[in-house]
């Protein structure tokens, strides 16, 4: 293949802005075949292989990518499923560009390898052509007993990894759903349910057994699993009440948490409402506040449930936005507005208790702060109006006190986080493990797979060495 | 799953249902809620937990038919099926020996009230339970009540039983004639809980409510249930459902509560249009 091809990256099919903010079905569409082959082989299969270091789970990257080029896709899923077991999310909604392809050598003369559409191609062939029930499933359970707390990124990957290292586990899910961020959080659009759902089915496939509807820490508190016979406990509850803006007229109606309104409309399927019971109210100017992915998802979710304007406020520029850059350019793309370096004063209120305007400040960029990113400052004087009808505040979200505030004794961080060991994921109570957003504060779905991943190993050490069985 | 053992109609539109729910029970304590829904399509609906057997596992759930999806769990038997109920979730409150509390409720939330005189009676503190209702029908839990009360005072607003009026009135009369109580706990409609927190604020008695606020997950995640108290925004799912009366800003309260109307009126025709409604022309 000449170097002029290699240069080339393929993008994968997307649905029309025009008609896709009208549904909530997938925006981009995959890969076919021929486009996987042709992506595949643009990889050089360089010796150091940076890829693999630059992945959180450490997925064999250039080897499943050698198995869609030889037109193995079955083999390139099996392969990502040695270390990634839920392939199919990850190939959606990981930030490769600032993962594994931000460190791909050909990155350097151009466009990197699409490795998280090529990681999606192949789950999705997998999903859609193997024969479930041929996979090879973990028998001997007989490690021992593990309860994972949270159904999310982390106890799923957690859960998995477990269960090929032969411990039983249960998994506990406070909501009626399981997957966690990956079912209330992120849109239909950007991650479709039915995905959600095939890659729990084959975690369940593993042996591990799902008790929904339980809230551990108050339905069975975490004394009582350790008297059920369980040796390990690992929490993954992930990331809990959201921040609100602190400004006068958050409570207003009109006024939602990035929580509440995703929640509303992914978890409790809100736009197809009344079909289904939950509603959501979006007005006809929708105001979002904040930078990152969730910000994106509200914004994107508030134009499909049809309000006519939708404007992203961020007290930063674009270049400090957290969200991925491909989330921002398919926000752009759909119409809706960013208004960079403002930030909300207040809210206005109309004389039945609604939002009927929202107040910003200008903000220019000051010094840089401890995150490394200059720190906004208001611009005095510069105050203005926007004229919404709904204000979604996406600013972030507090470690979930609920499970934690039950543990007495449990070391805890500044900001209520857990503090597990970097190593082994243990925190200060021997045999409670704890990963994902729950320690760390919001972060991505991959950051709290790996710390899944590697509570599972730190568990795997302590069960051997409390049952004397060594490594 | 949850099948339902039992079904009561305690008043016009005013139910009861009794579940197995052996692990909710044993961890249950009074002024906690659970959150059901009844199927796949459903909303997520807080209710307080009227009763809960740790024993037998039983737990009891009292409710009123005023949206949908209450109708809709309404129309629920014997048999019949919930397909999930997640608790006890909220702060427990904080129940200790005192001299005398007053127990004040109104409509469905003598339910909700129940445990919480059941608890302070058990361990020996005068119960004076104060119970309003629009009308002699709608009165419920009367025999449980009088059972764990010293005393029982009851108002209707047509006076059909008891004194003639809002049973904060008797509250009034009460504190004004020199009754001291510890504490008073009120549980019923917003504007109710408003008003007997005025009164009592007169008096200086310290007052407990506890908020129905619209919530989604009822685990601290969503902040739709959020309520300002003493000037803070407190989540009534987590820090709650009880809060001191006299901190509560009830006008925002009151007005949150009124988020959805045009969806629910919306969701009740679609429903009475459908499936809930008349069954003759469909075979």
């Amino acid at each position: 293949m000449s170097s002029k091809v290699r240069a080339q990256r393929h993008e994968m099919p997307k649905q029309a802005p025009d008609k896709r903010i009208k549904n909530f079905s997938e925006v981009t569409l995959g890969y076919t075949p021929e486009l996987a082959v042709a992506e595949a082989s643009r990889c050089i299969g360089c010796p150091k292989k940076p890829c693999v270091s630059g992945c959180p789970v450490g997925v064999d990257i250039p080897e499943f990518i050698a198995l869609i080029a030889e037109g193995d896709f079955l083999g390139a899923a099996k392969k990502i499923k040695e270390k990634n077991s839920l392939p199919a999310m990850c190939g959606r909604v990981c930030p490769q560009e600032s993962q594994c392809e931000a460190v791909c050598t050909l990155g350097k003369k151009g466009n990197p390898v699409a490795i998280g559409a090529l990681e999606r191609f192949a789950a999705d062939f997998e999903r859609l052509h193997a024969d479930p029930l041929a996979e090879a499933q973990s028998s001997d359970l007989s490690m021992g007993k593990v309860a994972v707390v949270g159904s999310g990124p982390a106890g799923l990957t957690c859960a998995a990894e477990l269960t090929k290292l032969g411990y039983k586990v249960v998994l506990f899910e406070s909501l009626h759903a399981t997957g966690g961020v990956l079912r209330y959080g992120i849109p239909e659009f950007r991650l479709p349910k039915d995905i959600v759902d095939e890659e729990v089915e084959y975690v369940k496939r593993q042996g591990v057994e799902i008790r929904l509807n339980v809230l551990v820490g108050t339905t069975v508190t975490l004394d009582e699993l350790f008297a059920q016979g369980f040796d390990a406990i690992f929490l993954g509850t992930g990331a809990g009440l959201p921040y609100f803006l602190g400004v006068p007229g958050e409570n207003l109606n009109g006024v939602y948490s990035a929580n509440e309104f995703l929640t509303r409309t992914n978890l409790m399927k809100a736009y197809q409402f009344p079909e289904y019971d939950t509603p959501v109210s979006v007005g006809k100017r929708v105001v979002v506040v904040g930078g990152g992915n969730v910000a994106m998802d509200s914004a994107r979710c508030a134009l499909r449930l049809g309000a006519e304007k939708v404007a992203v406020v961020y007290r930063r520029s674009r270049t400090e936005m957290p969200a991925r850059l491909e989330e921002v350019e398919n926000a752009e793309e759909e119409g809706i507005e960013f208004m960079f370096l403002s930030n909300p004063v207040r809210i206005l209120e109309d004389d039945k208790g609604w939002v009927k305007g929202m107040e910003c400040i200008r903000m220019e960029l000051g010094d840089a702060d401890d995150s490394g990113r200059r720190r906004p400052v208001p611009v005095p004087g510069s105050e203005f109006i926007l004229d919404v009808d709904t204000v979604i505040s996406a600013v972030g979200t507090n470690p979930n006190p609920l499970l934690i505030r039950t543990v007495s004794g449990l070391a805890l961080g500044r900001r209520g986080n857990v503090i597990a060991d970097d190593e082994t994921g243990m925190t200060n109570i021997p045999g409670v493990f704890a990963g994902g957003d729950i320690v760390t504060g919001s972060a991505t779905v991959i950051a709290a797979m790996g710390a899944g991943k590697l509570a599972a190993h730190g568990i795997d050490e302590y069960v051997r060495t409390k049952n004397g069985r060594g490594m | 799953m949850y099948r339902i053992l039992k079904k009561e109609i305690l008043a016009p539109k005013i139910k009861l249902i009794e579940v197995h729910a052996p692990e909710i029970c044993s961890h249950a304590h009074p002024g906690q809620f659970i959150v059901l829904r009844m199927h796949e399509k459903g909303e997520r609906i807080p209710l307080t937990i009227a009763d809960s057997d740790p024993v037998a596992g039983l737990l009891t759930m009292v409710f009123q038919e005023v949206g949908k999806s209450t109708t809709e769990l309404g129309t629920l038997n014997e048999g019949d099926v919930i397909q999930d109920i997640v608790g006890p979730l909220g702060t427990p409150r904080d129940i200790r020996k005192l001299d005398c509390v007053i127990c004040v409720a109104g409509g469905v939330g003598v339910a909700p009230i129940y445990p919480e005189a059941k608890a302070y009676h058990k361990i020996g503190t005068k119960v004076i339970s104060l119970i309003g209702a629009q009308t002699k029908d709608m009165l419920i839990f009367k025999d449980r009540m009088e059972q764990v009360s010293d005393e029982v005072y009851y108002s209707t607003d047509d006076g059909s039983f008891g004194h003639k009026g809002f049973v904060t009135e008797v509250l009034d009369d009460l504190l004004r004639e020199g009754l001291c109580p510890d504490e008073v706990v009120v549980i019923g409609p917003l504007l109710m809980m408003r008003e007997a927190s005025r009164v009592t604020a007169k008096y200086g008695v310290k007052t407990i409510v506890s908020l129905n606020a619209i919530m989604v997950d009822g685990t601290g995640m969503c902040g739709s249930c959020r309520v300002t108290v003493d000037g803070e925004t407190k989540f009534s799912c987590v820090e709650g459902p009880a809060f001191d009366g006299h901190k509560v800003n009830f006008d925002e309260l009151i007005a949150r509560q009124r988020r959805f109307l045009a969806e629910e009126k919306l969701a009740m025709e679609h429903y009475l249009a459908g499936a809930g409604g008349c069954k003759c022309h469909q075979k």
